[in-house]
């Protein structure tokens, strides 16, 4: 099998023994700040999992918790900062920061869920497109162009919408007769059926090209099926790629979908840092905290995500790094 | 040339037909909310709703709806009828609401090109300089940042009524404004805030293909043709490096002007086409979210067609491929 990563021959001492994984954690490794961007990741992740015991450690009342002592004796508007409330309270009470780390979940697995099904279904778009050309590759790619002339965050809105509203005395709403329920799911497949393309385009060009290369012609001599040489000989060659256009469309996903949750179509009935923006743009100017650590929140993650991203790209790709 | 044109077109018109199809199934036919009951609202009963559905044909089979539905939008660009806004037209919404998406997306255009420009020109030349990395971490930071809760900092921070250096006017100004210059100072602070995002990406952008370009054979002809420093990278560089640049903006513009400011709008409280969504959202205004969706897409098709007829009189090379 060749190697999975593109020009990666002409840097090493021993190209023929060198594990690819290996080499791309060896290139990425030089990128100081994409380590300390990955620790940060690293950690968020266990801070998602672990995010009743770091608010309970913390001493933070539960996210849903009301604590109206906390909010203006006389007015009842919230307060700031302090010892019981570090990141202070919302309108109604609730502390920002145990509030603050239940979002990340959210943000966390819609970021990776939209990202993999997103993935998956471009790369598999992609290389049925470009293996099997004619109309395969007609439909496949007339689809994209489909979807890619309609304005994707006015289509995610839109279509969340109609999958989230019911009619006046209907139960719940949803989508495909109610398979499709309102909150989390119908958030992750808005996001993946608009995020699908990009992917879908990159890997079809390269399956093109890729499909008239000697290994492909020698397996399909052996008596190779075409799945056989779709997805053990192709896809392995892809892997550069994928990596790369994944490992982007992870802080656009995680950016989305604060996007809906600020529209008011994204994730209800737990704490999203959309949702919290959007709930602080009522009173923001009296109540800086309640918009800037949500804010923050998203910031750090997204730009954590980003400088792994580029890291990456740069580790896979050869010629951003001769010069 | 003529030739590649007309192919161009044949394609456009079949597209916008398709994405009609796509959007008239995604709201009718996906959503299990009834139409006819949010029109008639909640103490409605049975009758009414019934009388509703009748008077709006919802009782015929989906072709025949959406082929009624495609003749109203070609014989007389008819998006349906805003179900809370007393039926009013969603056409007529629309263009009440365009002229204030337009000014948002075209000055945010005008400043992110005149930023991304010579920043990433810049950045290229002085490749790996203190410089460079700064531009290149400041600029991922502002991608960042999501655009919404930017808005909310600047308005925070500068906006004359509630900020804390009181500078540029601040949310609803743009209703407020009377005079031309009244609407242009109420859109100095969205203009930024909407074009932050995109300047850092076209700065990277600009920058490797600068990167890329400098690199070429014709370039080092230059420089060995006496050719100074300068007139190497404005004339010769940077004019191949701007040419993929054009197909991006087209596409972006087309974008914004098809109410992907929403974000911004809705901060700002701008009444543009975007913010009207927000609140067609708000009220799930089935009616007029399609239209505008529909509207936005026909934006999208119109715009990569010009950009792409743009490009094959650009380049030559794509006509033929």
């Amino acid at each position: 099998m060749p190697t999975s990563i593109p020009g990666s021959g002409d840097l090493v001492a021993e190209p023929q023994e060198q594990n690819p994984w290996r080499l791309l954690w060896q290139r990425f490794r030089e990128d100081r700040l994409a380590l300390i961007a990955l620790g940060f990741v690293v950690f968020l992740i266990l801070i998602a999992i672990a995010a009743p015991v770091v608010v309970d450690l913390a001493g933070a009342p539960g996210p849903e918790e009301r604590d109206t002592a906390a909010l203006d004796p006389i007015f009842a508007t919230p307060t700031g900062p302090s010892a019981d409330h570090w990141f202070g309270v919302d309108q109604i009470g609730r502390d920002v920061f145990s509030r603050v780390i239940y979002g990340a979940r959210v943000s966390l697995i819609v970021a990776f869920a939209a990202t993999l099904i997103a993935a998956v279904a471009g790369v598999v778009a992609g290389l049925l497109a470009g293996y099997f050309r004619g109309w395969t590759d007609t439909l496949i790619s007339r689809s994209v162009d489909v979807l890619l002339a309609i304005p994707y965050l006015l289509l995610a809105t839109g279509l969340a919408a109609a999958c989230t509203v019911a009619g006046a005395g209907q139960e719940g709403g949803g989508c495909f007769g109610g398979l499709l329920k309102p909150g989390l799911g119908v958030v992750i497949f808005v996001i993946a059926f608009t995020s699908w393309t990009y992917m879908a385009r990159i890997v079809r060009g390269q399956t093109l090209s890729l499909r008239e290369k000697e290994f492909v012609e020698a397996a399909r001599s052996l008596g190779a099926s075409d799945t056989r040489i779709i997805f053990r000989e192709i896809l392995p060659n892809l892997a550069a790629p994928i990596i790369v256009y994944s490992s982007i469309l992870i802080p656009q996903v995680i950016l989305y979908e604060a996007a809906l949750s600020f529209l008011g179509v994204g994730v209800t009935g737990q704490p999203s840092w959309g949702q919290m923006i959007d709930e602080a743009s009522a009173n923001f100017q009296d109540q800086w905290w309640y918009m800037t650590f949500p804010g923050l929140a998203l910031v750090l993650t997204v730009l954590a995500f980003n400088l792994i991203g580029d890291a990456l790209q740069d580790a896979l790709n050869p010629r951003t790094r001769k010069s | 040339m003529l030739r590649y044109i007309a192919r161009r077109l044949l394609w456009a018109v079949a597209l916008l037909f398709i994405v009609t199809a796509v959007i008239f199934v995604i709201f009718n036919v996906l959503p299990t909310a009834d139409p006819a009951q949010l029109r008639a609202g909640r103490g409605a009963s049975v009758e009414q709703i019934e009388a509703i559905r009748e008077s709006l044909g919802l009782n015929d089979p989906i072709h025949v709806r959406f082929a009624r539905y495609v003749e109203g939008v070609v014989t007389e660009f008819d998006l349906g009828r805003s179900i809370f806004q007393n039926n009013a037209p969603v056409r007529d919404i629309i263009f009440d609401r365009l002229p204030a998406t337009i000014m948002l997306t075209v000055g945010a255009a005008i400043l992110w090109l005149a930023v991304a420009i010579p920043v990433g020109v810049i950045s290229a030349v002085r490749r790996r300089s203190l410089l460079d990395r700064t531009t290149m971490i400041t600029t991922l930071t502002l991608i960042s940042a999501p655009v919404f809760w930017l808005g909310l900092v600047a308005l925070y921070l500068f906006a004359q009524d509630v900020g804390v250096i009181k500078i540029f006017p601040g949310i609803g100004a743009y209703s407020e404004a009377d005079t031309f210059l009244g609407k242009v100072g109420a859109m100095i602070l969205p203009w930024i805030v909407l074009a932050s995002a995109t300047a850092a990406i076209y700065a990277r952008y600009i920058r490797s293909q600068m990167i890329e370009v400098m690199g070429e054979d014709y370039i080092r002809t230059a420089r060995a043709k006496g050719a100074p420093e300068g007139v190497v990278v404005r004339r010769h560089g940077l004019r191949s490096a701007l040419t993929p640049v054009v197909t991006l903006l087209g596409v972006d513009i087309g974008t914004l002007l098809a109410g992907n400011a929403i974000l911004t709008e809705t901060v700002f409280n701008i009444p543009g086409v975007g913010g009207e969504l927000a609140s067609a959202i708000g009220q799930s205004d089935y009616e007029l979210i399609q239209g505008i969706v529909l509207f936005g897409a026909f934006f999208i098709v119109i715009f990569s067609l010009i950009v792409d007829v743009l490009y094959a009189y650009l380049d030559p090379r794509v006509r033929y491929s």
